[in-house]
């Protein structure tokens, strides 16, 4: 897999049960850029999100990484999944064990890494993300946007070459906000491939290369950052759009 | 305790004795229930302390030697080696002496200050103390002589029993608990099965079907010892108790753990082993303590089918014509014994609990160096 490889949708469908929480979604993702999915919740926005690694079945459609059709399989998802970098809403740093050893965990124990190449890498991300002088302390000792930012540096220590954001700064104060913000423009710059779920327009604006809004389960309008922010073409954006700036 | 209030009352007694007594005159009700206390205390007590120390016999060689007013440990004294190792050969009673010795022995290490290694020496230390016990104890390799397992017992049998069945049962135990919350509905239900099976038999009526009903079953020429089959059941037993705890913590463990394991590439297995159970099983460690100590003593139901633990050599013990009629001394002794097993097992529980809740809260700035 190349070091930012492109992603590609196509005719995605997932239900749950009976109620359909993609519909038919296509969409393209080039390698280097990042893209902003955004919209009213249980638009299904995290939901395809979750799709891009397999954390989500779906039942119709195809998802193709880096020229590879994400397939079922446990093996070829576990693979593919090294791969593709995933930073959650709640963080989900395990509580157990220190922020250096969540950083080196997975390169050691998933890349079969060495413990002395995985501590340097990690401290080498952890001084990146700006929480270099936490690496011993357990998680539960960091404040909010200090465990986003050690949870960045755990997905980057598998070397994917996508990384995928799951509302990555709803859970924080405004303040962690930017702090991570900050983390996530870095990465956008250095031409990783992104995808951000995210209502953090400021952020769309600075690095998207495109934003996609969905409503209901299907895609409504993609567009570069400024042509959507500044004229959205239809209404159910427009609407959207409106909620967002009174908040 | 001898702990000074810090709560502003300059008046209030600093000691245990100080608030007794201040209980005591604070109304009429405290003064009538310390003084029944009391009463109850030097009635009770008293006799007590006479039987067991101020009458009691020491050394004589039968029970005619013993003052008849007072306990006769000279029973207990003189049957010691009996209690201990059952009918061990004298000849190879190092090799009992290192098996007895081993758990208080790791038991006082996990008290002890940490110090780096000791985690990595307590783990090793027990999960292999069933195997290295029944390779000492059993011998036959090694420049070992071979002792038969009919003649282990006393409180060297109850040991091999009961850290046996237990770290036997651990694992067993652990697939349980992922089994019967796997998503495969097969899994799921011989998982279910098994659990309600053992945890619903009485555990005389198991040690009865391992013993006697289960050699049936094996093709002749096959002969297992009677105390692998009893071993095997009591193992089986624990296991169901344990897969049910363990299950609890797989619980508290949240799905966004999971998750985040999944996203990094981690296979079912590393998943579990890395970071799920170590966080479910810390958060039911108690209840783990529990049934080990529940347990320790279940073991001395291995007397139903003839094996000698030490409830059942002492008992047997009691009807020694030159030391009859001492059925309260060798009680007494039997519940001593466990209930110190039971006692240090409780600390060390404490004492683990401690440590995770310092880990959790610990701001360890310069405890561990970075690289």
């Amino acid at each position: 897999m190349t070091a930012n490889a492109s992603i590609s949708v196509r005719s995605l469908s997932k239900w749950y049960g009976s109620w359909r929480a993609l519909r038919d979604v296509s969409m393209d993702i080039e390698g280097g850029t990042c893209t902003v999915l955004c919209g009213p919740s249980g638009s299904g926005k995290s939901t395809l999100l979750r799709c891009l690694n397999g954390l989500e079945e779906w039942q119709e459609g195809d998802v193709v990484i880096g020229g590879v059709p994400v397939g079922y399989r446990a093996g070829e998802l576990r693979r593919l999944r090294r791969d593709v970098g995933m930073v959650f809403q709640s963080f989900n740093l395990f509580p157990h064990l220190s922020v250096l050893d969540n950083v080196t965990l997975a390169p050691r124990i998933v890349r079969r890494r060495g413990r002395r190449e995985s501590e340097q890498h990690a401290m080498q991300l952890l001084e990146r993300v700006g929480v270099g002088q936490h690496a011993a302390k357990l998680p539960s000792a960091l404040s909010g946007g200090q465990q986003q930012r050690v949870a960045i540096a755990r997905a980057l220590a598998m070397r994917p070459s996508i990384l995928l954001f799951d509302e990555p700064t709803s859970a924080l104060d405004p303040e962690s906000v930017k702090e991570v913000l900050d983390v996530m423009i870095d990465l956008a710059r250095s031409g990783t491939t992104m995808a951000v779920v995210t209502h953090e327009m400021g952020f769309a604006r600075r690095v998207a290369g495109r934003v996609v809004f969905m409503d209901k389960g299907s895609i409504v309008e993609t567009g570069e950052p400024d042509e959507f922010f500044d004229c959205p073409c239809t209404d159910r954006a427009k609407a959207f759009l409106g909620n967002i700036a009174r908040n | 305790m001898a702990t000074t209030s810090v709560s502003g009352n300059s008046r209030a007694p600093a000691t245990a004795a100080g608030r007794l007594l201040a209980t005591a005159v604070a109304n009429p009700f405290g003064t009538l229930v310390v003084l029944g206390l009391a009463y109850l205390a030097w009635t009770l007590g008293l006799p007590i302390v006479d039987w067991a120390f101020v009458n009691a016999t020491w050394v004589a060689s039968d029970r005619a030697g013993c003052n008849p007013d007072g306990a006769c440990w000279a029973f207990i004294v003189n049957r010691l080696p009996q209690f201990a190792f059952g009918f061990y050969p004298e000849a190879e009673r190092w090799r009992a002496w290192i098996v007895l010795l081993a758990p208080p022995l790791l038991l006082l290490l996990a008290m002890a200050p940490d110090f780096p290694g000791r985690r990595r020496i307590l783990v090793v230390g027990f999960c292999l103390y069933p195997i290295a016990a029944f390779v000492m104890l059993a011998g036959g390799v090694l420049g070992l002589a071979p002792v038969p397992s009919e003649k282990w017992g006393g409180l060297l049998l109850t040991m091999v029993v009961g850290l046996g069945a237990f770290v036997f049962s651990f694992p067993i135990a652990i697939l349980l608990a992922i089994g019967r919350a796997s998503k495969l509905p097969a899994i799921r239900l011989l998982a279910t099965g098994f659990i309600e099976f053992w945890r619903g038999m009485p555990l005389i009526a198991i040690l009865f079907m391992s013993v006697i009903m289960l050699p049936l079953f094996l093709p002749p020429g096959v002969e297992f010892p009677r105390l692998t089959l009893a071993m095997i059941g009591i193992t089986l037993y624990s296991a169901a108790f344990l897969a049910e705890v363990a299950r609890g913590g797989l619980q508290s463990v949240s799905r966004g753990q999971s998750e985040a394991a999944n996203a990094l590439g981690f296979g079912f297995w590393a998943m579990q082993g890395y970071i799920v159970m170590p966080q479910a099983l810390r958060a039911v460690l108690p209840g783990i303590v529990n049934s080990a100590i529940s347990l320790l003593k279940d073991t001395t139901y291995v007397m139903v089918v003839g094996l000698f633990d030490l409830l059942n050599i002492v008992n047997a013990a009691l009807s020694d014509p030159a030391w009859l009629g001492l059925a309260t001394e060798g009680y007494v002794f039997v519940g001593l014994v466990f209930w110190s097993l039971c006692f240090g097992l409780s600390q060390v529980s404490a004492r683990m609990e401690r440590d995770a809740e310092r880990n959790q809260s610990r701001t360890p700035s310069g405890e561990r160096k970075a690289p």
